[in-house]
């Protein structure tokens, strides 16, 4: 077993809903209810579900960008929840995030240079302007953009080169973990394939680890070895690449992969139709949180919430019925 | 009683039923933005006949939105139709008053949007403004217009729609307020649904519920669909023939089923290509170098021809025409003229 740089247990993070005047607890989103996984160095870890799965928040909480209600993250043999602020601020360093939106996530009136810098100033205050623009300038260089770029705003970068730029940001500090939050959801297919093919030289010559957070089967599939699938808050199943798309044991697995559109005319395929929405994750159901959609449910599944458990070796699967 | 078939079915004044349902005939559309004039539509056509699908596809800002748009005289302000015909039923509606174009808007020609969130009035009920063509085209009395909005909810699949009827936007899932606006473009029964990029918004499980109602509407009610997307899995699951647009232009024209097959264009072929697909075993993608042109400068001659693998020097100077490929097919690529079109 290779060695593993984050492992995360039994997560939990529920946000209070708050009524009346005096603000009082009347009851919890529970947007991640208990999520274990870990993630070896050097590998990419898929996390795939719809809105509402949990997926974000718990890219959010391994990192304490948003602070877990309950559970362990260990991260480079350090207890995570342990530490204090100042601990956890020089941690950072080691764990950077790509957020989905590259014109949400810069800010509009910082110079490139500013923006990819900012890391260093940060981590690096003992290094001088002239050393962090020539850091500035390879950075830009290492993720496909011109040095000469680095006064420009922006606004003057296409949608790829400002993801460009968020992935150059989060380099900055030479981190070991990436957390990619929908990092090209938001690019057109040409644009996608360049940092798709960019995320994976990065991953190779900086012997990067990433947890890849997205919506997109093909994208995923594409650049993990491993593939979680989440639904309400919880880990439905989990397995190597290979097993999971050729045979998911999870049928919100299947019916997630039989909606995903096919670009070969003709390919008729067998879709696992669901019924109905996405529960609220403020109300959700009881026994397994997939059972007002599962097209095989029993009466066991609407009392009984199924365990994340080994249906075959390194494949995982939440469900009374697998298969 | 409103007497649907008899003001549905009844062709108006200039229409000719033999006519494709919509024609667009070399269509042009101008912007005026702080650096002059820009061509966001450059000379389209195409046609769309009786219960047809047809994909127009594209990257951003490839025009395939403003073509829409423009079908419908929805155009910003800033923009105006500079050239051509956009004709519905052999009927030319871009010589068309406002007055006689708001005849044809929400009646024989619908659109439904990527947002059903921003395109629903969220005062209005659902069945209020799915009623509301009905009183607008049909002169329905309120009744009349709601007990159809609740027959048309259910046509869209919405569970209980007699209570949904009541319900405001935002107490609907985004897939359901899809279906609402389905509904409504639905009412007046039109000859066409203009969808642009109607799923963009939904998870992949929501999508595939949404596609497979326009399927079977289509089917059921020999609906002609104009569908915008960017998503190629859907053009090849739910379209017959597929337009592909680059700066305004159209370079491709063919069934799905040759352009996935045999792709002529060399952007739709690098298109395809980057696509990463579901166990394909592909370790690496492969990708069209560069960038698309900003519109207000675009490079001389082909505008694809600084990303293009296949360039020639006649590429360079010279914008190539849409050159037949095949039945049917068209691609605007000198590789596919003879020798005197390509300088040779």
């Amino acid at each position: 077993m290779s060695e593993m740089l984050l492992e995360v247990r039994n997560l939990r993070k529920h946000f209070p809903i708050r009524r009346g005047l005096l603000a009082r607890t009347v009851g919890a989103v529970r947007a991640v209810d208990g999520v274990s996984f870990s993630i070896a160095k050097g590998e990419t870890l898929g996390l795939v579900g719809e809105s509402g799965s949990g997926k974000t928040t718990t890219g959010r909480c391994v990192l304490r960008l948003v602070e877990p209600s309950e559970g362990a993250i260990r991260f480079d043999g350090a207890d995570l929840r342990a530490l204090d602020a100042e601990s956890m601020r020089l941690m950072r360093r080691h764990m950077q995030i790509v957020f989905q939106d590259p014109y949400g996530s810069l800010n509009p009136r910082m110079r490139v240079e500013t923006l990819i810098g900012e890391p260093l100033e940060i981590h690096e205050p003992s290094m001088n302007r002239a050393a962090r623009r020539a850091s500035v300038a390879s950075l830009m260089e290492r993720v496909g953009l011109s040095p000469d770029l680095m006064r420009r705003y922006p606004h003057e970068f296409s949608g790829g080169q400002r993801q460009r730029i968020g992935i150059a940001r989060a380099l900055a500090t030479s981190p070991k973990f990436l957390v990619l939050d929908e990092p090209v959801s938001a690019l057109d297919v040409s644009v996608q394939a360049q940092v798709i093919n960019l995320l994976q030289d990065l991953q190779r010559d900086l012997g990067l680890t990433y947890l890849f957070i997205a919506h997109d089967l093909a994208v995923v599939e594409h650049i993990s070895q491993r593939v979680v699938v989440m639904y309400l808050g919880k880990i439905m199943e989990e397995a190597s690449r290979d097993d999971i798309y050729a045979r998911p044991l999870h049928p919100y697995t299947k019916s997630l992969l039989s909606a995903v559109p096919v670009p070969e005319p003709g390919a008729k395929k067998s879709r696992v139709e669901l019924h109905g929405d996405i529960p609220s994750p403020a109300a959700p159901p009881p026994g397994c949180v997939f059972q007002t959609r599962c097209p095989i449910a029993q009466e066991r599944c609407r009392v009984e919430s199924p365990a994340l458990i080994d249906a075959a070796p390194g494949h995982k699967v939440a469900c009374h019925f697998p298969g | 009683m409103i007497d649907r078939a008899a003001v549905a079915r009844g062709a108006r004044e200039g229409e000719d039923a033999a006519a494709p349902v919509l024609e667009l005939r070399d269509l042009r559309v101008d912007f005026d933005t702080d650096d002059g004039r820009v061509t966001a539509v450059d000379g389209v056509s195409f046609s769309i006949g009786k219960g047809e699908a047809l994909a127009l596809v594209g990257e951003s800002g490839c025009g395939k939105s403003v073509t829409a748009l423009s079908i419908l005289r929805l155009l910003p302000r800033s923009a105006r139709i500079a050239g051509g015909e956009v004709r519905y039923r052999g009927k030319s509606l871009t010589a068309l008053e406002e007055s006689e174009m708001r005849r044809y808007r929400g009646d024989r020609i619908a659109m439904i949007f990527q947002e059903p969130m921003t395109s629903l009035n969220p005062v209005m009920t659902i069945g209020d403004q799915v009623g509301e063509p009905l009183r607008i085209h049909r002169n329905a009395s309120r009744a009349e217009a709601r007990a159809r909005a609740i027959e048309l909810l259910d046509l869209v699949q919405i569970p209980d729609a007699k209570s949904r009827v009541d319900d405001y936007p935002h107490q609907l899932s985004g897939g359901m307020r899809q279906r609402a606006m389905i509904a409504m473009a639905l009412a007046c029964e039109p000859e066409l649904l203009i969808a642009d990029e109607p799923t963009t918004a939904l998870d992949v499980t929501i999508q595939a519920g949404i596609l497979e109602l326009l399927a079977s509407l289509r089917e059921r009610l020999g609906l002609s669909i104009l569908l915008i997307t960017h998503n190629l899995g859907i053009v090849a699951e739910f379209c017959e023939r597929a337009v592909v647009m680059y700066t305004g232009r159209i370079v491709e024209d063919a069934s799905v089923a040759s352009l996935f097959k045999e792709p002529k264009h060399p952007y739709t072929r690098g298109l395809l290509a980057s696509l990463p697909r579901l166990s394909s075993g592909a370790t690496r993608l492969s990708t069209i170098p560069g960038t698309v042109p900003d519109i207000r400068k675009l490079p001389q001659g082909c505008t694809f021809n600084p990303r293009c693998g296949d360039v020639m020097a006649v590429c360079r100077g010279a914008v190539p025409a849409l050159m037949t490929t095949g039945e049917g097919s068209r691609a605007r690529c000198f590789l596919y003229g003879d020798e005197k079109e390509r300088g040779a």
